[in-house]
């Protein structure tokens, strides 16, 4: 049997990978990656979508196929499963973090932003809950008057 | 007969496939931004649903169809969506209406078939569940701002309603198929979804100062495949034009 990288390393793999539409976070940050598993010297990544619509999903794939590609992960299966359906309670610390820094409020238990992003004040009101990828809504602060995106509760 | 599992997963992914068709069509032409984007989201959602429902679909036949060749390789007496979703878009409001309608159907309906006794359709259900929760919200929230809005705008959504109605008891239709899913824990009656449907519509119409029309009447022919209305061709000819054109073209 060939030795193989052990299942830590993969995961700190997958964590350098960033999520398409917001590069700031990556795949791990976001709370896709269910599941990292050898079966024999297959490695097999399972993968939930965020929407199930969601347009990046299939470059997602390809982009956890080059990332453990250039590592040297030769045998790969990527699997997709929707149940449990994913939720934004999957997402990082870290994550949520990092998507405050880069603009877009995280998503909150109070199902609205906690503040806004851009000024942290807290007076904000929703534009619409359709915002520029199906993940996000559309808000407005009323203290800098800036519009910005929150990443939605589902 | 045919398979009443095929024959339901069919009736959902037609549904989700013709309106997300439909509402792709405001795709750079709604009245703001935002609704633009807002509309090509469902549109999109509803797709991911497609995707989901006529991908078990193919597999529950066990012909070797995929979700593409079901959504693009079948003519019109194949679809099994209800009338409603096929109708033309109309003006902004009218396809507002249209879709709450659908929404409120929808919400019911897959709060139902979560509990599904077959693990695949509750599977599904729970991921668009959280999606459509959504959907229901803002086409709800739209109908009140444009129903109790101005003269004009009030005017337009009760023709939209007026024009609309009769078609929303589609969806509500129950056949002997419906009757042996139902009995295997599969899916619910959809007649069993109605007092719930009339229930959020009476709330959500009176909160926009509209009257739902006094009748019992139906149009019906659309999820039983015998009578779809003369738009549905007319969609697939542009929503299958590259198959049609180029039959077996991949990306």
């Amino acid at each position: 049997m060939v030795a193989h990288p052990d299942i830590e390393t993969v995961w700190q793999w997958l964590d350098e990978v960033p999520d398409p539409e917001i590069p700031v976070i990556s795949l791990v940050d976001l709370g896709i990656v269910r599941d990292v598993a050898y079966s024999g010297n297959v490695l097999s990544v399972t993968l939930s979508p965020t929407y199930s619509g969601c347009p990046a999903t299939r470059v997602i794939e390809q982009d956890v196929r080059n990332a453990l590609g250039a590592h040297g992960v030769e045998q790969l299966v990527i699997n997709q499963q929707i149940s449990p359906p994913w939720t934004t309670d999957w997402m990082s610390e870290k994550g949520k973090t990092k998507l405050r820094e880069y603009g877009i409020a995280a998503p909150s238990a109070k199902g609205q932003p906690e503040a806004c992003p851009l000024c942290s004040a807290n007076g904000v009101s929703l534009v619409s809950q359709f915002g520029s990828t199906p993940c996000k809504a559309h808000w407005r602060c009323d203290t800098c008057h800036e519009s910005f995106d929150y990443f939605k509760c589902i | 007969m045919r398979d009443p599992l095929f024959e339901f997963l069919l009736r959902q992914g037609d549904n989700t496939l013709i309106l997300s068709h439909r509402i792709s069509e405001w795709c750079g032409h709604a009245p703001v931004v935002e609704e633009d984007i807002a509309l090509a989201n469902i549109a999109l959602d509803l797709l991911g649903q497609t995707q989901m429902w006529l991908g078990l679909a193919g597999e529950v036949e066990g012909m070797g169809r995929s979700s593409d060749d079901l959504a693009m390789l079948r003519d019109a007496w194949d679809f099994r969506n209800a009338i409603l979703v096929e109708r033309p878009n109309g003006h902004f409001g009218q396809t507002m209406m249209r879709q709450f309608l659908f929404d409120a159907y929808h919400v019911e309906l897959l709060s139902e078939l979560v509990n599904s006794s077959d693990a695949r359709i509750a599977a599904i259900a729970a991921k668009s569940l959280k999606e459509v929760e959504y959907h229901v919200e803002r086409s709800a929230t739209t109908i009140i701002a444009l129903g109790d809005g101005t003269q004009e705008s009030h005017a337009r959504m009760q023709a939209a309603l007026d024009n609309q109605w009769t078609f929303a008891g589609e969806l509500f239709e129950t056949d002997a198929g419906d009757e042996t899913l139902n009995e295997t824990g599969i899916a619910p009656l959809p007649s069993s979804l109605r007092s719930r449907f009339d229930a959020r519509a009476k709330a959500i119409l009176g909160a926009a100062t509209l009257a739902i029309p006094e009748t019992s009447f139906a149009h019906s022919g659309g999820r039983s495949g015998k009578q779809h209305s003369e738009h549905l061709g007319h969609l697939l000819t542009q929503m299958q034009w590259l198959q049609r054109a180029y039959p077996g073209a991949t990306w």
